[in-house]
C-alpha cells in the first residue's frame, strides 16, 4: 500500500528506485543497502534490464514452432535450419547511447549484439540495422546519420561480419530520440548451442576480454529514462568500443567453444558484471562469491560500486569445467586477451563480493531477480482513424513527376551512401547485396541460404499500433517470401515512448497484439527480442516504432529472385488486390502534405495465400524477379525494379481499378510484382490458388511510361532516387 | 602450387582467400599466425585484407614489424611470389616491399561496393591469365586505399610498366569518376621491380563464386596455380 512506503533516500532516488521499489529492497535485505548494494538493486530493476513494464505484454507473443530451438529470455534466439545446423539471432537498441554520442553509441551497439550471438556458440555471418532519424531539416539530423553510420560501419567492418542490410527513415518525432537498432544472425553447430547457465557448486567463474574501465556507469539506467535539456551531459555515460578487441574475443570464444571446457557463459551487457553475473547465477540456482581484486582493471582505485556497475565493452564472464582453466588460459593468451578467474560457485544462492579483503556486498540471488518489480501500467484506448477514399484525395498534376518526386524523398531515396560504408561482402557469402527486398546470405560451404530484413513503418504504427505492427510483421514475412525464402522466425526491436503514459502504454500493448496475430497466422514466431522504452524528449514521444527483423531459409540457391528486371519484352505481372489505399501512405505524406487516415488493413490470410503462392512459383524456377510492394505502392516498385536493372516499363490501368492515382501508388498490403515470359501459365496458377492476379504492363525501353498518365526517362528518375542521400550529407 | 596465408590478430579475410586459394589449387594453403617467423617453403605467401591489429597506429603498420613478415620479407627478396590484398597492401607498403604509402580515402569515408579495374600488363604470376587491357569487375572495401607516391616514384613505375591494375569505368577510361578512393594516377595495384610481389587494395577472392555474381578474381588464382604447377 503506496501510502505506507515512506519516503526513500536521497540516494535511492538519484538512483532511480522508487518508494516501493525501494522499500522492497529493505524487505529483500532486512537492513539498508550499502552504495554498492543499492547499485546492483537500481540497475538490476531498471527498465532495460527487468523489462518491468513490458514482461505482462511480451508473455503474449508466440515464441514456438517445430524449428524453434530457443524462444526469448536467452542471449538470442536460436532456429534449427537443417544440416545440423542452427541460426542464432537477435536484435537490440542503442537509441540513447547513440543521439548522445552518435558514433560510440552506434558502433557499441552493434559490438552488443555481436557478443549476444557469439555468446551463444554462433560464429556471427551477418550485421543487419534498423535506423530511424528526425526530419532532414532538423539541425542535429545530419550529424547524427553521419556518426551512426560511420560508427556502424567502423565496428562491423573491423570485426569482419558484413554488414547486409537495413533500413532507415526520417520524422520529425524523432529529432531528440533516434534509433538504432541493430540485429545479428549467426551460425552455429545445432547441437553445439551454450547457454548463460552456472552450475556446478566450486566450479570457477572466469573473466575475459577487455579490462573494466569506468566507462558506462548507469547505461542502463539512462537508457530508461527520458531525455530533457540535459542530455549531453550524459556523454559520460556512453561506452567506447573497440572492435579489434571483439574480433579477437570472437575468435578466442569460438577456438574455446570448440573444446570440451564452458558450462555456462555471458557477455557483459547492460548493468556489465553485474547483470552477467546474476543472470547466470540465476538460471543455475547457484550462489556466486567473486573477489573484485581480481578483475582486470584499467584505471587506479576502482570502488566495488564502480567495477559492478561499468559497462565497459568487449567483456565475457564465463563458468568453466573444473580442470578446463589451463586450456581456456591457453587460448585467451593466444589472443592477447585478459583472462581471469575472479570467482567461484557456491551453494548460498547468494552473491558475495569481496573487495581490498573485505565483504562489500551480500544479496540473495533469486529474491532480487524474482521480486524485478512487473508493473501493470494503464492502457489508454486506441483511437481509430477514418478511412480515406480515393475520392478524398485529389489526382496529382503529374502523376510521373509525383513518382520522381516520392523516389527522392528521404524515406524513398536509394541509401546507397549509407550501405556503401558497409563492409557488405567480407566472408565471401553475401549472394544479394543491400538494396533488395532481403539480403542473402550463403550459409558457407554449402548451397542453401538465409534470408534476411529488418522492417516498420512508423506512420502506420503511429496511426493504428495494432495493424501497424501486425504490418511489420506481415512485411518482413513478405520480402524474405519475395527472394524465394521460407520465413522461419522474427527477433523484435519494440521502440516507444514513455511507458508511464497510458497512451504509450496503449501503443504498446496494442503494437504486442497486433504482432501476436501476424506471428501466429503466419507461423512466424518471436526467438529475441529487445523492448526500448522512454524515447520521448520533454513528454514528446517517438512515433511507435516496432521493428521487426525477420530471418528465412532458402535450400537452393539456384532457386531465388531479385527485383531487377533483367530482360525485355516480359510481362509484370501484379499478384494481390489493389482497393487504392492512400490513407497514411508515402503519396498522401509527401506530395499532399498529409498523415492522415487509417493505415491499410492487414489481411493476414490472404497474406499468407498470395505469399504462398509467390513463393512456390519461385522455388519451382519459374520466377526470378520479384518485389514486394510496401512505401510508394505499384508505381515505386516498378521504378525500383526498372533502376536495378536499368530496364523500362509501359504500364496500363486496368478497367475496373480505382482512379489512377490510388492504383498507382496505393499502399494495399499481401501484394508482389513480377516480370515474366509466361503470363499466361502463372494466371492460371494464380486461379487455382485463388489468388488475384492481373498483368499490367511490359517490359522495354528506357523509360517508365503509364499509359494516359506520361512517360519519364529511368535516367531522372535514377538522379532523384540516387541524387537526395549524397546531396543531404553534403557531397553531391 | 603451395601457397601460405599470414593471419594477423584483426585478419578478416583470412577465410575468404584461403577458400579461394582452395578452390583453385584443390587443397588448401598453409595458414601461418602472426608470430611464426619459420613456415615450410611455398611458392606463394598470402597477405589477406582485415584490421590487423585493429590498424591502430596506423594501417598495416604494426603488422609490418611482426615475425612472420620479417620472414616474408626475406623470401621476397629471394623471389617468393608475395600478394597483398587491400590491409595486405597496406602491409606491404608498410614493409618497403612496395612503395608508396595508402592514404585515407578522399571521401574520408570507408568504401565497399564493385569497381572496374583494367589489367595493365598480362604478366606471370599474377595477371598472366588476364589480356592485357582487359577490363574486370572487383569488390573495394576499405578506408584506405589512396594511393600516393611523389612524382618521381610514380614515373619510375609507370615506366618500369609495374602498375599491374588502375580503375577505370566499365570502357577501361581512368576517369576522375571511376576513381573511388582518390589514387594517383587511379592505382588499384602495383608490383615490385622483380615482379614477384603484388599489392592491391580491391579483393578477387571476393569475386571468385558464381554464386556471389562474378568470378573475375578466380583468373588469378588460376593463373597463379598454372605459373607454379
Amino acid at each position: 500500500m503506496a501510502a505506507e512506503v515512506p519516503p526513500p533516500p536521497e540516494i535511492a532516488t538519484s538512483h532511480g528506485l522508487t518508494a516501493e521499489e525501494y522499500a522492497n529492497v529493505l524487505e529483500i535485505l532486512g537492513r539498508e543497502p550499502n552504495l554498492t548494494e543499492l547499485g546492483i538493486f537500481s540497475v538490476m530493476w531498471s527498465e532495460h534490464c527487468s523489462y518491468k513494464s513490458s514482461r505482462k505484454w511480451l508473455r503474449r507473443l508466440p515464441t514456438e514452432a517445430p524449428w524453434v530451438i530457443c524462444g526469448p529470455g536467452e542471449n538470442a534466439g536460436v532456429i534449427d535450419i537443417g544440416d545440423g545446423l542452427a541460426a542464432v539471432f537477435k536484435m537490440e537498441s542503442h537509441n540513447h547511447p547513440s543521439f548522445i554520442e552518435p558514433y560510440q553509441g552506434a558502433a557499441t551497439g552493434v559490438g552488443g549484439i555481436l557478443r549476444d550471438v557469439f555468446t551463444m556458440g554462433a560464429r556471427p555471418v551477418a550485421n543487419l540495422n534498423a535506423l530511424r532519424f528526425g526530419s532532414p531539416s532538423h539541425p542535429k539530423t545530419r550529424h547524427l546519420v553521419s556518426g551512426v553510420v560511420a560508427g556502424i560501419g567502423g565496428y562491423g567492418n573491423c570485426v569482419g561480419v558484413p554488414t547486409v542490410g537495413g533500413s532507415c527513415d526520417f520524422d520529425e518525432s524523432y529529432d531528440g530520440n533516434i534509433l538504432v537498432n541493430a540485429m545479428t544472425v549467426g551460425i552455429a553447430a545445432k547441437d553445439r548451442i551454450f547457454y548463460a547457465k552456472a552450475t556446478g557448486v566450486g566450479n570457477p567463474v572466469v573473466y575475459v576480454g577487455s579490462k573494466t574501465g569506468r566507462d558506462g556507469i548507469h547505461g542502463a539506467t539512462m537508457a530508461s529514462a527520458e531525455f530533457d535539456q540535459e542530455a549531453d551531459a550524459k556523454r559520460p555515460t556512453v561506452q567506447v568500443g573497440d572492435p579489434f578487441t571483439e574480433k579477437l574475443l570472437i575468435e578466442a570464444c569460438l577456438e574455446l567453444m570448440a573444446e570440451d571446457a564452458i558450462i555456462g557463459i555471458q557477455d557483459m551487457g547492460a548493468a556489465g558484471l553485474t547483470s552477467s553475473s546474476f543472470e547466470m547465477a540465476s538460471k543455475g540456482g547457484v550462489g556466486v562469491e567473486l573477489d573484485l581484486d581480481r578483475v582486470p582493471v584499467r584505471e587506479e582505485a576502482m570502488t566495488a560500486y564502480e567495477i559492478m556497475l561499468s559497462e565497459s565493452q568487449e567483456r565475457m564472464l564465463m563458468v568453466l569445467k573444473p580442470g578446463k582453466e589451463d586450456i581456456a588460459r591457453r587460448i585467451f593468451e593466444k589472443w592477447e586477451l585478459d583472462f581471469a578467474i575472479i570467482g567461484r560457485l557456491t551453494d548460498s544462492g547468494r552473491m558475495v563480493l569481496r573487495h581490498n579483503g573485505k565483504t562489500v556486498a551480500d544479496l540473495p540471488i533469486n529474491p532480487l531477480v524474482d521480486a524485478a518489480p512487473v508493473y501493470h501500467r494503464p492502457r489508454g484506448p486506441a483511437q481509430p482513424r477514418p478511412v480515406v477514399e480515393p475520392g478524398d484525395v485529389a489526382p496529382p498534376e503529374d502523376v510521373m513527376e509525383s513518382l520522381k518526386a516520392l523516389l527522392g524523398t528521404a524515406d524513398l531515396c536509394s541509401k546507397r551512401w549509407i550501405w556503401e560504408q558497409y563492409d557488405h561482402m567480407v566472408m565471401a557469402d553475401t549472394v544479394a547485396q543491400p538494396g533488395g527486398d532481403a539480403a542473402i546470405v550463403r550459409i558457407h560451404g554449402s548451397h542453401r541460404g538465409l534470408a534476411l530484413t529488418t522492417d516498420c513503418t512508423p506512420r502506420y504504427c503511429g496511426a493504428d499500433a495494432a495493424t501497424g505492427a501486425a504490418q511489420a510483421v506481415a512485411e518482413a514475412w513478405r520480402n524474405l517470401t519475395a527472394v524465394g525464402a521460407r520465413p522461419l522466425a522474427i527477433t523484435d526491436n519494440l521502440n516507444f515512448g514513455n511507458p508511464e503514459r497510458p497512451e504509450i502504454m496503449g501503443q504498446f500493448a496494442d503494437a504486442v497484439e497486433g504482432m501476436g496475430e501476424a506471428c501466429l497466422a503466419l507461423d512466424f514466431p518471436v526467438v529475441s527480442g529487445n523492448v526500448s522504452f522512454y524515447n520521448e524528449t520533454n513528454g514528446k514521444g517517438i512515433l511507435p516504432t516496432p521493428v521487426i527483423g525477420g530471418v528465412g531459409l532458402i535450400d537452393d540457391l539456384a532457386r531465388t529472385a531479385t527485383l531487377a528486371l533483367s530482360a525485355v519484352g516480359q510481362s509484370l505481372v501484379l499478384v494481390g488486390a489493389t482497393t487504392g489505399h492512400l490513407g497514411c501512405s508515402a503519396y498522401l505524406k509527401e506530395i499532399e502534405g498529409r498523415g492522415d487516415g487509417a493505415p491499410p488493413p492487414v489481411d493476414l490470410a490472404c497474406e499468407r495465400r498470395n505469399g504462398d503462392f509467390v513463393r512456390a512459383e519461385i522455388v519451382a524456377g519459374r520466377i526470378t524477379i520479384c518485389h514486394d510492394l510496401s512505401d510508394g505502392g505499384l508505381l515505386v516498385a516498378v521504378a525500383e525494379m526498372a533502376l536495378a536493372g536499368g530496364i523500362g516499363a509501359t504500364l496500363s490501368v486496368p478497367d475496373g481499378a480505382p482512379a489512377a492515382h490510388a492504383w498507382l501508388f496505393g499502399e494495399d498490403q499481401a501484394r508482389y510484382l513480377m516480370a515474366t515470359d509466361d503470363a499466361e501459365g502463372l494466371v492460371e496458377r494464380a486461379g487455382a490458388a485463388l489468388v488475384p492476379v492481373a498483368v499490367i504492363g511490359t517490359t522495354g525501353g528506357e523509360s517508365l511510361t503509364v499509359t494516359g498518365s506520361g512517360t519519364i526517362s529511368l535516367a531522372q528518375l535514377s538522379e532523384s532516387h540516387e541524387g537526395w542521400l549524397p546531396a543531404y550529407m553534403g557531397d553531391a | 602450387m603451395k601457397a601460405a596465408v599470414i593471419v594477423f590478430p584483426g585478419s578478416n579475410c583470412d577465410r575468404d582467400i584461403e577458400v579461394a586459394l582452395t578452390q583453385s589449387m584443390g587443397r588448401p594453403p598453409l595458414m601461418v599466425w602472426h608470430r611464426d617467423d619459420s613456415f615450410p617453403s611455398v611458392d606463394l605467401i598470402v597477405v589477406p585484407g582485415g584490421f590487423s591489429y585493429g590498424d591502430y597506429l596506423r594501417a598495416g603498420a604494426m603488422a609490418a614489424n611482426s615475425p612472420a613478415m620479417a620472414e616474408t620479407k626475406r623470401r621476397a627478396d629471394a623471389g617468393v611470389a608475395v600478394l597483398g590484398i587491400c590491409n595486405g597492401f597496406q602491409i606491404l607498403a608498410e614493409s618497403r616491399l612496395l612503395p608508396g604509402v595508402l592514404m585515407r580515402n578522399a571521401t574520408l569515408r570507408f568504401i565497399c561496393r564493385d569497381v572496374h579495374l583494367r589489367v595493365e600488363e598480362s604478366r606471370p604470376p599474377f595477371t598472366g591469365n588476364y589480356r592485357k587491357g582487359q577490363v574486370i569487375r572487383i569488390p573495394i572495401a576499405h578506408h584506405d586505399g589512396n594511393y600516393f607516391a611523389d612524382h618521381e616514384t610514380l614515373a619510375r613505375i609507370e615506366g618500369e610498366g609495374r602498375v599491374a591494375f588502375r580503375y577505370t569505368d566499365q570502357c577501361g577510361k581512368p576517369t576522375a569518376r571511376a576513381n573511388p578512393n582518390g589514387s594517383s594516377a587511379n592505382i588499384a595495384g602495383i608490383v615490385n621491380e622483380a615482379g614477384n610481389v603484388l599489392g592491391m587494395m580491391p579483393h578477387p577472392e571476393r569475386l571468385a563464386d558464381q554464386a556471389l555474381s562474378g568470378t573475375d578474381g578466380r583468373a588469378m588464382f588460376d593463373g597463379l596455380v598454372e605459373a607454379f604447377g
